[in-house]
């Protein structure tokens, strides 16, 4: 009698599903993998001023701009994508066989740190080129890096597939999640500096998730000597951690208790 | 012991009772068809069996199973079923051998991939991506998808709406060479031909409740309703039910001394019957 594939077995299956239809789209795969870049580009180009001794805002914006890629790769295209997959039955579909939800969402978790892969990867070389941006040196501070990825890469992919149950339609969901994003990077420091946002700005971004990711990844691109300028006068990385941990819990739970796999 | 039994289902949503009281065996090996109005109750009591829905009351064992079980005892029983829902739209830039491989994967014996894409027709498009099939093409795919894991049990909700004749033709071929597999079908069509062409036993469901469960030529007692004469004269066309037909047409041959005027013979096709059993209204 032959077993049922188990569920990681399947979700790693999925996973290569994942990859391959991602990357048949191809103008999603430039918009997405290339988003930061252009920001990058943009945002290099018209503030070259340095925002304290020896960072420039470039430096400082490719720490926001690993942080957001996360919640645009992440949640963004999850939130908005699965809710499109749910409207053309493709979750129900997937509900009436043997494959378990769990293999789904591990599917889902390997595409988007695979595209996050990618997405560093290209953002590291054209700001090393083009913009200066200086790679630290220590391996602690890769470490913190690593971390940072992966747990937050886990993150973005748990509240994305939490968040994909309300937007009612795939139609509606970008509508919906997209604003709540952009507000989240700017009140998160991603596009300015965030100890000059005002403090009820601050203390809102800090309930989520970016600010802590965008925090942590400026505690690996910016001198330490810059943890001076921080809102708590240190980097926090002990706090960062468990509160990622903890969005990460809430995303879980939500996600396989109230994943929805049909419209109504 | 049936595959599917069902006693005393209901399922309410607020104030509408969709599904008030059915019950329901069927025997493994058998091809049932479920027919009814939209808003019967057909929907729902399906997505019930399948385990799509929860339930307000009632027993069911599919397979053995309760469609509610969670967890692995689940998975198990998913992998002994096999379901083609009405639409999925889905996946459109695989290929139709990479989805049909990708869902084998599921399935603790699945059939041979290049069988079942030959066996519903899709031999010559195995390298297109889904998104340019057919409509008619993208709902042969669904049914690959429904038997790739061999199901002892197979849910069929509408699966030739859009087919033209010799498309559903073929499909039918091939739902008849799922029965020699002896595989146990449940059928939900807005066809009443393909019920007849299929079915074993036909079920009308209206307004949440069996009306009746027969074979398609006993249904509604067509087989001993009476027959149809109809024949001109004159100017006039006139009709005459009878259980004896012949001996009208003996009677009219007298008559007319040879040859009856479009002279014609119907018995009530299934179409008619159901019509009459929903009370005329199909929306």
């Amino acid at each position: 009698m032959n077993k049922i594939p188990s569920a990681l077995n399947l979700g790693i299956r999925r996973g290569g599903l994942e990859i391959r239809q991602f990357a048949r789209q191809r103008e999603s795969v430039v918009f997405t993998l290339l988003f930061p870049v252009i920001l990058l580009a943009i945002f290099g180009s018209v503030f070259k001023d340095t925002i304290a001794p020896g960072v420039t805002f470039s430096q400082y914006f490719v720490a926001g701009m690993i942080a957001s890629g996360l919640v645009n790769t992440g949640f963004q295209s999850l939130a908005i994508t699965i809710p499109m997959e749910r409207d053309v039955g493709g979750l129900k579909r997937l509900r009436g066989t043997p494959m378990p939800a769990s293999s789904y969402f591990i599917g889902k978790a390997i595409l988007i740190a695979v595209s996050m892969i990618i997405q560093i990867t290209l953002l590291f070389g054209f700001g090393l080129i083009f913009f200066g941006v200086e790679m630290p040196t220590e391996p602690s501070k890769w470490l913190t890096f690593t971390w940072l990825v992966l747990l937050g890469s886990a993150c973005a992919t748990a509240l994305g597939i939490a968040f994909s149950i309300v937007p009612k339609s795939g139609r509606g969901a970008s509508a919906v999640v997209s604003p709540i994003v952009i507000i989240l990077q700017f009140f998160s420091g991603v596009f300015f500096v965030f100890t000059q946002l005002p403090t009820w700005m601050q203390q809102l971004a800090a309930i989520f998730p970016l600010k802590w990711l965008t925090q942590g990844m400026r505690s690996v691109f910016l001198p330490d000597s810059f943890a001076a300028q921080e809102v708590a006068k240190s980097w926090e990385t002990g706090r960062t951690f468990l509160i990622l941990v903890l969005w990460l819990v809430i995303g879980v739970f939500f996600s396989v208790r109230k994943f929805k796999w049909d419209r109504d | 012991m049936n595959v599917i039994e069902v006693k005393g289902l209901k399922k309410s949503y607020g104030q509408v009772h969709a599904v008030r009281g059915v019950d329901l065996s069927i025997p493994a090996g058998e091809i049932f068809a479920l027919l009814g109005p939209n808003g019967a109750g057909k929907t729902t009591t399906v997505e019930i069996l399948e385990g799509f829905r929860s339930r307000d009351a009632g027993q069911i064992s599919i397979l053995g199973f309760d469609p509610q079980t969670q967890g692995h005892a689940a998975r198990k029983w998913r992998d002994r079923i096999g379901i083609v829902l009405q639409s999925a739209a889905d996946a459109g830039d695989l290929t139709v051998i990479e989805t049909v491989e990708h869902f084998s994967g599921y399935y603790s014996k699945p059939r041979n991939v290049d069988e079942v894409i030959a066996a519903v027709g899709l031999e010559d498009k195995t390298g297109a991506l889904i998104r340019n099939l057919s409509g008619g093409q993208r709902r042969r795919l669904d049914v690959a998808l429904g038997i790739i894991g061999s199901p002892e049990l197979l849910f069929l909700d509408e699966p030739t709406t859009g087919f033209d004749p010799e498309a559903r033709r073929v499909f039918w071929a091939l739902i008849e060479q799922l029965r020699g597999d002896g595989t146990t079908i449940l059928l939900t069509t807005h066809y009443l031909d393909e019920a007849e062409a299929l079915a074993d036993r036909v079920a009308v469901i209206n307004k949440g409740l069996i009306v009746e469960v027969s074979t398609p030529t006993e249904l509604g007692g067509r087989a001993t309703s009476k027959a149809l004469v109809s024949w001109r004269d004159g100017s006039q066309v006139k009709t005459e039910e009878s259980d004896n037909p012949t001996s009208v047409i003996a009677r009219l041959t007298t008559q007319f001394e040879g040859e009856i005027p479009e002279l014609a013979v119907t018995r009530p096709s299934l179409e008619d019957i159901y019509l009459k059993m929903i009370g005329g209204v199909d929306e």
